[in-house]
């Protein structure tokens, strides 16, 4: 059995809104070992992003516990939590939230500004990330001179920067079209395929079927958890594009 | 994160929104140059007061009879004498503090040379006057004991009058008529040019007492040896004070004044300027009251748009702290950037009043004089507005919640 990257144990997360009392989560017990690759399905609203938020320490549970890496982050300060997320995590949003006016550069390396990497080495590390999710040529392109995949794919390459434990990508093919949004799982799968324990929120079943395990959320419970022999996006692709090849001729 | 990733963090935020970054300086900018050349103005007006002062001499008293002595017989009837030649030299002799005491006439005429004449102050004098009002010979020589025992008619002019009646001409040895009366000039002042009230000092000519007794017509003297005042300089500055009370009690002594009357008055001409420039200096801390309040009115200005650019890059904040930047470190970013924008604010400011400053030297004829702590403390003081304006913003932005921050529409 691999290694348990990040476990919660009856997890709730509750918000009171007015005089109503939501559970946005209930009872979540999981665990994701490293290498995974797992794809958060349900509904909206069904609590997917909320569950991303806990693991991802951007908030913090009502009851139960996370452990990351084997260290609970219960009771942590507002500081403390901002050094593990810096030390293990790497996050890509559906909007991809690159600083504005700043180069591809700059933008990935931007982690690495908090935990006091030297220039050199950080630039380095930023370069050879974009090399990766093949911007190396993009390198001082700011967010507004480049198309929506490619502005994913810094924000992909800012997530790897500091060689985290853990990615979570929350509907990072969200507002992108469907061949851009196959060319990042391509690169997702790519990064699976290297090692990284991937987890990416999606409410579309194709996307999910990239991964190689599904969990599944309704009204703030896990009501399914299965594995699956994933699809490959560059088959996917391919076959796309060539469907494409074939419209254009006739 | 280091200073300098701060600094230049702040920087490219900054530049990122120019106009708005310089806009914001904007009342930096004003109060800084503001406060600055009202100070420099302030310190302009001092040294020029204290050019004055040095020039009358911060260490001399002039005494002045009050109503025994005037040029006219009206007042010449007083029942008590009024200052002599004779009190000067007791003056001299029995303070030891005192290190001239020059006894002086004033008179009135026309002086004439052919066709060309002129009105200048003519002073009665002896040779005590040179050190008492630090004048110098630029040419010729003092009056002879001679000439000042037996009331010659010889005369020392001053640069304005040896221009106006010689022009470039030379002046020793011509004679030109006093009242009618021909006299001899036997010496040339050096220049004193114009005090700060804009007096030409240079206009004058100096006589033997004497000279200026007898024979300028018009004179009737309580005392054959009367004179108008007596210029008193003081040794040592320190000593002003102690000097000023023996000279009170031994004039009263001598004239034979009781203490409840008044029969002479000591002024301290130093003081008198002092008293003149106390009303600008009044003016100039009003200036620099307003010029103060225009830097707060710029500070509020600074925390006004550092709110707004808090609640603008409420998203960039959520990233930032989502990518592991501590809440403190966001409160730094926050202060640095209010901070640079002051301390570059300041920096404007200070170059803005430096030109000012040479404008108004150049154009309008003002001293002004920017000294090194004025320009550290309104830089300072920039920087500690930006540190205390940008406080609040900058805790706001450290006090967001990741993941709302992140969420923030
Ligand atoms: N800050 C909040 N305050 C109150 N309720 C919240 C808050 N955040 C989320 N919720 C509620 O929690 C529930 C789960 O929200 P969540 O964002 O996790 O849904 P989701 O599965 O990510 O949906 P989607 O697919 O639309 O992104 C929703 O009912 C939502 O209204
Ligand atoms: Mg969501």
């Amino acid at each position: 059995m691999s290694h348990t990257v990040v476990e919660t144990k009856a997890l709730e997360k509750h918000y009171q809104m007015g005089g109503q009392h939501l559970r946005a989560l209930k009872d979540i017990s999981i665990r994701i070992a490293q290498g995974d690759f797992v794809a958060v399905m349900g509904p909206s609203g069904s609590g997917k992003s909320t569950f991303m938020n806990m693991i991802g320490c951007l908030d913090a549970p009502s009851r139960g516990q996370i452990l990351l890496q084997g260290e609970a982050l219960t009771q942590l300060s507002a500081a403390a939590l901002a050094k593990v997320r810096n030390k293990y995590i790497g996050f890509v949003f559906q909007q991809f939230n690159l600083l504005p006016r700043t180069s591809a550069l700059d933008n990935v390396l931007l982690p690495l500004l908090y935990n006091n990497t030297p220039r050199d080495e950080a630039r380095a590390r930023a370069q050879a990330c974009l090399q990766l999710v093949g911007l190396g040529d993009r390198l001082d392109h700011q967010p507004s001179q480049l198309s929506g995949g490619q502005q994913q794919r810094v924000a992909i390459a800012r997530a790897l920067v500091n060689d985290p434990a853990l990615i979570l990508a929350d509907e990072p093919t969200g507002a992108l079209d469907t061949e851009t949004g196959l060319e990042v799982m391509q690169l997702l799968q790519q990064l699976h395929q290297q090692g990284k324990t991937i987890v990416l929120v999606t409410h579309e079943s194709d996307i999910a079927a990239f991964a190689s395990r599904q969990l599944l959320f309704k009204d703030g419970s896990l009501i399914s958890d299965r594995s699956s022999i994933p699809h490959s996006a560059s088959a996917e692709l391919a076959l796309l594009r060539q469907q494409r090849m074939k419209e254009v001729a006739v | 994160m280091n200073s300098l990733t701060l600094l230049q963090v702040a920087w490219v935020a900054l530049r990122v929104n120019l106009l708005r970054s310089i806009l914001t300086m904007l009342g930096i900018i004003i109060g800084v140059a503001a406060v600055i050349i009202m100070l420099a103005l302030g310190a302009g007006a001092r040294y020029d007061v204290d050019q004055q002062i040095k020039s009358l001499g911060g260490n001399v008293f002039v005494v002045f009879a009050r109503g025994r002595f005037m040029g006219g017989a009206r007042e010449a009837s007083g029942s008590s004498q009024g200052l002599t030649e004779m009190d000067a030299q007791a003056i001299e002799q029995q303070i030891p503090e005192v290190n001239v005491a020059a006894p002086t006439l004033r008179a009135s005429g026309q002086l004439i040379y052919g066709n060309l004449n002129w009105a200048p102050e003519i002073h009665g004098v002896d040779n005590k006057i040179y050190t008492a009002q630090s004048w110098e010979l630029a040419e010729g020589r003092s009056f002879s004991d001679t000439e000042l025992a037996s009331a010659g008619r010889v005369a020392v002019i001053g640069q304005t009058v040896k221009r106006e009646l010689f022009g470039a001409a030379d002046a020793l040895g011509q004679t030109v008529r006093v009242n009618k009366m021909p006299v001899t000039i036997i010496g040339v002042l050096k220049g004193k040019g114009q005090n700060t009230q804009g007096n030409d000092q240079d206009d004058l000519i100096f006589m033997p007492l004497d000279t200026v007794r007898k024979r300028i017509a018009g004179m009737t003297l309580s005392s054959p040896k009367a004179v108008r005042s007596i210029i008193v300089q003081v040794t040592d500055e320190r000593d002003m004070a102690i000097v000023e009370q023996q000279l009170d009690s031994l004039l009263r002594q001598r004239l034979r004044i009781s203490d409840n009357q008044s029969g002479f008055s000591i002024r301290n001409l130093a003081e008198m300027v002092e008293t003149r420039s106390q009303t600008m200096q009044i003016f100039n801390g009003l200036l620099a009251a307003v010029a103060s309040v225009s830097l707060l009115v710029g500070g509020i200005g600074i925390m006004n748009i550092m709110l707004v650019s808090v609640t603008e890059r409420t998203r960039e904040i959520g990233l930032r702290m989502a990518v592991g930047a501590e809440p403190r470190i966001i409160l730094k970013q926050f202060l640095v950037e209010a901070v640079l924008l002051c301390a570059m604010g300041g920096l404007i400011g200070l170059t803005l009043a430096v030109a000012v400053s040479l404008g108004l030297e150049y154009f309008a004829g003002f001293t002004a004089i920017i000294q090194p702590q004025v320009v550290v403390m309104s830089l300072g003081f920039s920087c500690l507005i930006g540190v205390f304006f940008g406080y609040y913003p900058a805790t706001k932005a450290a006090r967001m919640q990741p993941i709302e921050a992140l969420r923030f529409e």
